[in-house]
């Protein structure tokens, strides 16, 4: 080994290289990752620095996860080598565009206590594989941040998109003023003004939301977005004739006779229910919700009403025809529409419904024992079928379109006898008799009984393989009711049912329960 | 026209001596060919070169006035073809395209450019898509070098190494009669910086020159004799002329001491990474000069063996930095060594490993290894003997955040095919889909999975060749008309034809090659000032004898789009059924349209600007109509309501209305909360009059009824 004859000693790293300043950008691509690139490069340039830029464009531009990375250094007669791409443990500044691209680039190990400011916006731009599964597949922002407050030297956190927005322009700009205000750059807030003005297009605009963000960074703003709001308990009392008034007010003496865990829920539960059809319907849910009451324990903080407050309205508020035409009828839904499309000044506002009613809803809004009559024969069903099942597509800001959906929101009056309020009756006391069952024998598998509920949602095809779950859900929990950790299987088996569309999961979940319950 | 305009950009091109130059890697090698006395210019895009086509595009005057040649090839095989005109000619020539796809696409003309041999410089420029980012296989394109003696250069990635290597690559091609391969990386080709220009150079001979005074030589014909003399011309006098040329005119570089007794061989796109990690060691300053001996190797291929064991001499150790496999490098230069009977110890891929992108970290690590071998006194003590810091360990995120592959964009004409495609799934039950290349193939993914292959450009529909006999079920193939026009017509139309196929293939025409950022193609419906457009797909189809032919002009009809496939898949037809799904591209529209549509707002003309909506409370939070979608625009909120356990679907400010979501609620009857809200712009008055009519009956209505019940809407 010739390790002996090397004259070379251990030197410090130069100190000029801590005068190379590290950025690296996380983005989601469109969300302008190459534009905030090219103005931080034309900011450093006016500020006497040496810069280089490097991206990995290309497809992952197609709404993928793109990564930009500046490198600068005060410029001087020689040229500094810079890296092309960001080294973990090895950046000073990382703007992420978005909450899992900054939750990204602290697992590739770009954000370090000892030197990452992380500047992120806190708002999510959800991945495809968060958005297609059937319950709740959003990942946890809590969870990045929890990561960012010991990964990140300094972090800076608030919705930037939010701000982008409101200013009519990309987030790009207000990720440029979060940088700016971090003071992370050793530039002039002029020289980063004027890298936006150079680039010629929607200057006003970005400049708004640059500001805006600046001033976020350097006066944090009160939090208000992470601290949730008490529990509103029901706003503003209801406008309307007097004797429902009188009505509401008695049932809503009622629900503070209930115990305290129970009475938010009551509230809201009541009001979904009224507002679907009527005061009496409101009496039938209390009169349901008392039922539970009644056979609940209070030592287990009355959870099975609470649940079952929830769950009840929802059944009892199911999804027909009456409800999507009244609800797309009222005031408060065009107002809405305006709110979310703001059309400016002096423009028109033309509003298309897209309906596709098949012979199922049509027959379900029909007398139940008529409805029953046409049901029992196909060939009925096909025949009424043949005349509805269509696409339809109405104008509903026009009066005669308006006007028929209108109508079919006034069949509400006669809801209670058609064919699928009895049907989903039928069903909600099939279900509440299940949990009942269960309740004395089984408190937490009773609970979990009525939370299958939530497995029934949708219309049509959805509606009917939501259903369809429910039933697989109830029969696997049938198979080990009896077992003392049933409520653990059927909370799995619940869990399992929302992950996916076709049920993969789910049929997973009972080959298991299968497996041991045909062995014991 | 290209998604991204370089309009500014091309006036830097006329810069002259003693300007300087500051922008992007690529667009400083466009600069780099015009003062090297190009002659013709050409190449296929794809990234990472494509900004390189796109600024040729736009440079037409520039290179006009030169007089130079530029052809947006049909593919790389006809790019690599155009350089036969510097095997007779003494005209220098470079085409571009990516690596290592490109190059396959392209071998067969390198190989018989290569075998022939050249007399003007001849260049190919080839963007390196390796590692992060990267949208293709991961292989290098250093094997075509050996295999056909085309020599490589891999300079390092700063604007006035690339642009130098542009002038030196031609100079090599010339000295040594062989065509020369410029390989730049991902990150290289998008690097900005600066380099000081010189003036613009016309060539000597133009091809209007060349073609006025025809040569031609059956020696230089890949025929027998000459095939095999050409062999031997290659290994006998090329190969000595360019390692002779390479030595004598210092392409290669060496950096540092030269009395150390370890050293580091590197490929010149490394040098970069090289450096920092020697910074971060103390072994290297801020301006890259460093205490350990560096040979950077700006020719990759061939390698020089007199060079390499010069910086060998007393050395005990030396480090290959070489990114990808297999390890050619290490093995050439082990072989020299060997053979040299040197006792000099190589490391490489024992140190670093053998596959994947060379990251910052990664050469830290395999430099640091090999010093704590070969030098341990170099290392700074923490690096001799880790000793790591307690640290609050970070929460493992790997389960929390999702993966973010690509997909269609906002508004994409090609998401409501997959929706169809789906839907018949759904009726008919999974069908054998073979995809090609191009932004069609992100519809393997979720949310459609639909499609299990990709066989290369062009190459759909053949790749499910063996199943054009058909069966219960016919195979499906997919294609865009980028690979359409690049070799689909015949490797996949005319085997089709020929072959009888039973199958169905179906052609996503979004008017442009749209992946590769949007340039036109024979079938894109725009003008075009020097190329020809507007020759529709099913004509050539048709052309070349498919008989079931189908156009759906608006493939946000699903249930057309639908209903076609299904006829497709059930016809009695004998042959190819071949639907042409056409409809333009999203992301180009809309930067076509955009600016139109301001101007006519502003000057009071009628404009209708749709966009979709979800009622928030019909929405149950299913998400079925995202597993038909996958929009980035249709997402999902969480409403403040007790009641709902799951997230609703919402629609934000980006959506451009293409009308997707309300075709597929209505054709796989879905839910009813999808809303289109058109923003007239200018009505007319008799317009704003019925509207207001209808406003007032419709308000009156509602009032009625909220009279007559509980209001709870919060007023």
């Amino acid at each position: 080994m010739a390790e002996a004859e090397l004259d070379l000693e251990q030197r410090p790293p130069d100190p000029r290289m801590a005068g190379i300043i590290k950025l690296a950008i996380m983005a989601v691509g469109g969300q302008g990752g190459g534009v905030l690139t090219d103005w931080v490069e034309a900011c450093a340039r006016a500020g006497g620095y040496a810069v280089q830029a490097t991206s990995v464009a290309g497809v992952a531009q197609r709404t993928g996860a793109t990564i930009y990375y500046i490198e600068m250094a005060p410029a001087s007669e020689r040229a500094p080598v810079f890296s092309l791409m960001p080294a973990a443990g090895d950046v000073d500044v990382l703007i992420a565009a978005e909450m899992m691209e900054a939750g990204r680039a602290i697992m590739r190990g770009f954000v370090t206590p000892d030197r990452t400011t992380l500047i992120a916006s806190s708002h999510r731009a959800l991945a495809v594989s968060e958005k297609t599964v059937p319950g709740d597949g959003i990942a946890s922002s809590d969870e990045v941040v929890a990561a960012a407050e010991i990964a990140a030297q300094r972090f800076i956190a608030f919705d930037m998109e939010k701000i982008a927005v409101e200013c009519g322009t990309v987030i790009s700009a207000s990720l440029f003023g979060a940088l700016a205000g971090s003071k992370t750059l050793p530039f002039r807030q002029e020289d980063f003004e004027a890298a936006i003005r150079a680039s010629g297009r929607g200057v006003e605009a970005s400049l708004a939301a640059f500001t805006r963000a600046r001033a976020a960074v350097e006066t944090p703003p009160a939090e208000d977005g992470d601290v949730e709001p008490a529990a509103s308990p029901v706003a503003a009392p209801p406008r309307g004739p007097e004797k429902a008034l009188q009505g509401w007010t008695r049932l809503m003496a009622e629900i503070n006779g209930l115990p305290g865990e129970v009475r938010d829920m009551a509230r809201q539960g009541l009001r979904a229910v009224v507002d679907f059809q009527d005061i009496d319907y409101g009496r039938e849910y209390l009169d349901r919700l008392g039922e539970v009451l009644s056979a609940d324990d209070p030592d287990r903080g009355y959870l099975l009403s609470c649940e079952a407050a929830k769950y009840i309205a929802n059944a009892m508020a199911y999804d027909d025809v009456i409800r999507v035409a009244d609800l797309k009828t009222r005031e408060s839904r065009l107002a809405r529409v305006r709110r979310e499309m703001k059309p400016p000044a002096g423009t028109r506002l033309m509003v298309t419904e897209f309906l596709h009613p098949r012979a199922e809803e049509i027959v379900g809004l029909l007398p139940a024992r008529l409805g029953r009559w046409v049901e029992a024969r196909p060939a009925r069903m096909r025949f009424v079928d043949r005349l509805v099942n269509r696409g339809r597509r109405l104008r509903s800001d026009r009066f005669l379109p308006f006007l028929q959906l209108y109508a079919v929101a006034g069949l509400r009056r006669w809801r209670r006898g058609n064919l699928r309020h009895a049907v989903e009756q039928a069903h909600l006391e099939a279900w509440l008799d299940d949990a009942f069952g269960q309740a004395a024998k089984n408190y937490d598998l009773a609970v979990e009984l009525i939370r299958n509920r939530r497995l029934i949602k949708g219309y049509s095809d959805t509606h009917a393989r939501g259903l369809g779950k429910f039933e697989r859900v109830r029969r696997g929990i049938a198979l080990i009711e009896d077992r003392a950790d049933a409520a653990d299987w059927a909370r799995r088996l619940r869990t399992a049912a929302l992950a996916d569309e076709k049920g993969a999961a789910l049929d997973g979940v009972i080959a298991t329960i299968r497996s041991f319950s045909e062995a014991e | 026209m290209a998604e991204r305009s370089f309009a500014r950009e091309v006036e830097k091109l006329r810069l002259g001596d003693g300007d300087n130059f500051v922008g992007e890697g690529i667009l400083a090698i466009t600069k780099a060919l015009l003062e090297n006395g190009v002659g013709y210019v050409g190449g296929y895009q794809g990234a990472p070169i494509s900004h390189l086509m796109d600024m040729l595009a736009d440079a037409e005057e520039i290179l006009d006035e030169l007089d130079i040649r530029f052809e947006a090839n049909a593919s790389e095989s006809a790019a690599a073809a155009m350089l036969a005109a510097s095997v007779h000619y003494p005209i220098r020539g470079a085409v571009t395209f990516k690596g290592p796809v490109g190059v396959n696409v392209a071998s067969d003309a390198l190989a018989n450019l290569a075998s022939a041999g050249v007399n003007g410089g001849a260049l190919a420029i080839i963007g390196e898509d390796y590692g992060e980012g990267s949208s293709i296989m991961q292989e290098r394109s250093h094997a075509f070098a050996m295999k056909s003696q085309i020599w490589l250069i891999d300079p390092r990635p700063n604007l006035p190494s690339i642009v130098k290597a542009v002038g030196q690559g031609f100079d090599l091609s010339e000295a040594s009669n062989t065509p020369v391969m410029l390989m730049v990386r991902i990150r290289s080709c998008h690097v900005t910086g600066s380099f000081a220009t010189s003036d613009n150079r016309r060539p000597p001979l133009t091809v209007t020159g060349a073609l006025a005074d025809p040569k031609s030589d059956f020696t230089r014909v890949v025929l027998p004799p000459w095939s095999y003399i050409q062999e031997q011309d290659k290994v006998n006098n090329r190969w000595p002329a360019a390692e002779k040329h390479i030595r004598e005119n210092g392409l290669n570089e060496l950096f540092g001491p030269v009395d150390a007794g370890i050293g580091i061989v590197l490929q010149g796109g490394m040098y970069n990474s090289v450096i920092r990690a020697l910074q971060r060691l103390g072994l290297a300053d801020l301006y890259g000069d460093t205490e350990i001996p560096l040979y950077i190797l700006n020719v990759t291929y061939p390698l020089v063996a007199g060079e390499f064991l010069d910086f060998c001499a007393g050395k005990s150790a030396v480090l290959v930095v070489e990114e990808g496999q297999p390890e050619f490098i290490e093995q050439g230069l082990g072989a020299i060594l060997y053979k040299a009977g040197s006792d000099v110890r190589l490391f490489g891929k024992d140190v670093l490993p053998m596959a994947g992108e060379y990251t910052g970290q990664i050469v830290l690590d395999g430099i640091a290894a090999f010093l704590r071998d070969a030098a341990p006194e170099l290392l700074p003590a923490q690096r001799r003997a880790p000793n790591r810091e307690e640290q609050p360990p970070v929460p493992d995120l790997a389960k929390t955040v999702p993966i973010r592959p690509p997909g269609f964009c906002t508004g994409c004409p090609e998401r409501p095919v997959f929706a169809a495609l789906k839907l018949i799934e759904g009726e008919r039950g999974k069908h054998q889909i073979a995809g090609d290349i191009g932004c069609h193939l992100f519809a393997a993914l979720p949310p459609f999975e639909i499609g299990g292959s990709t066989m290369g450009y062009g190459l759909g529909p053949a790749s499910n060749g063996a199943f054009d006999g058909g069966g219960d079920k016919r195979a499906i193939s997919i294609i865009g008309d980028g690979g359409f026009w690049h070799n689909g017509l015949a490797s996949s139309f005319g085997n089709a034809v020929f072959n009888k196929s039973d199958s169905v293939i179906v052609v996503v025409d979004n008017f442009y090659s749209a992946a590769t950022g949007g340039q036109d193609v024979p079938s894109s419906r725009a003008d075009n000032r020097s190329k020809s457009t507007k020759h529709p797909i099913t004509e050539a189809v048709k052309g070349i004898g498919v008989e079931w032919v189908r156009q759906v002009d608006r493939t946000y009809d699903v249930p057309l789009m639908r209903d076609t496939l299904r006829e497709a898949l059930t016809t009695e037809h004998k042959g190819p059924k071949v639907i042409v799904a056409a409809s333009e591209c999203m992301l180009n529209r809309q930067r076509r349209e955009r600016p139109l549509e301001a101007k006519a707002i502003a000057d009071g003309r009628r404009v209708e600007k749709p966009r979709f909506g979800v009622d928030e409370d019909i929405c149950t939070g299913d998400h079925a109509c995202i597993r038909l979608s996958g929009c980035p625009s249709l997402s999902l909120k969480r409403l403040d309501d007790p009641l709902r356990d799951d997230p609703i679907a919402a629609i934000d400010e980006s959506c451009v209305g293409c009308g997707n979501c309300g075709e597929v609620a209505d054709a796989a009857i879905l839910c009813p909360s999808f809303y289109r809200a058109d923003i007239v712009h200018n009505p007319s008055w008799i317009e704003r009059t019925f509207a207001g009519i209808s406003a007032r009956i419709i308000a009156a209505l509602q009032a009625r009824r909220a009279r007559a019940r509980l209001d709870f809407a919060e007023g």
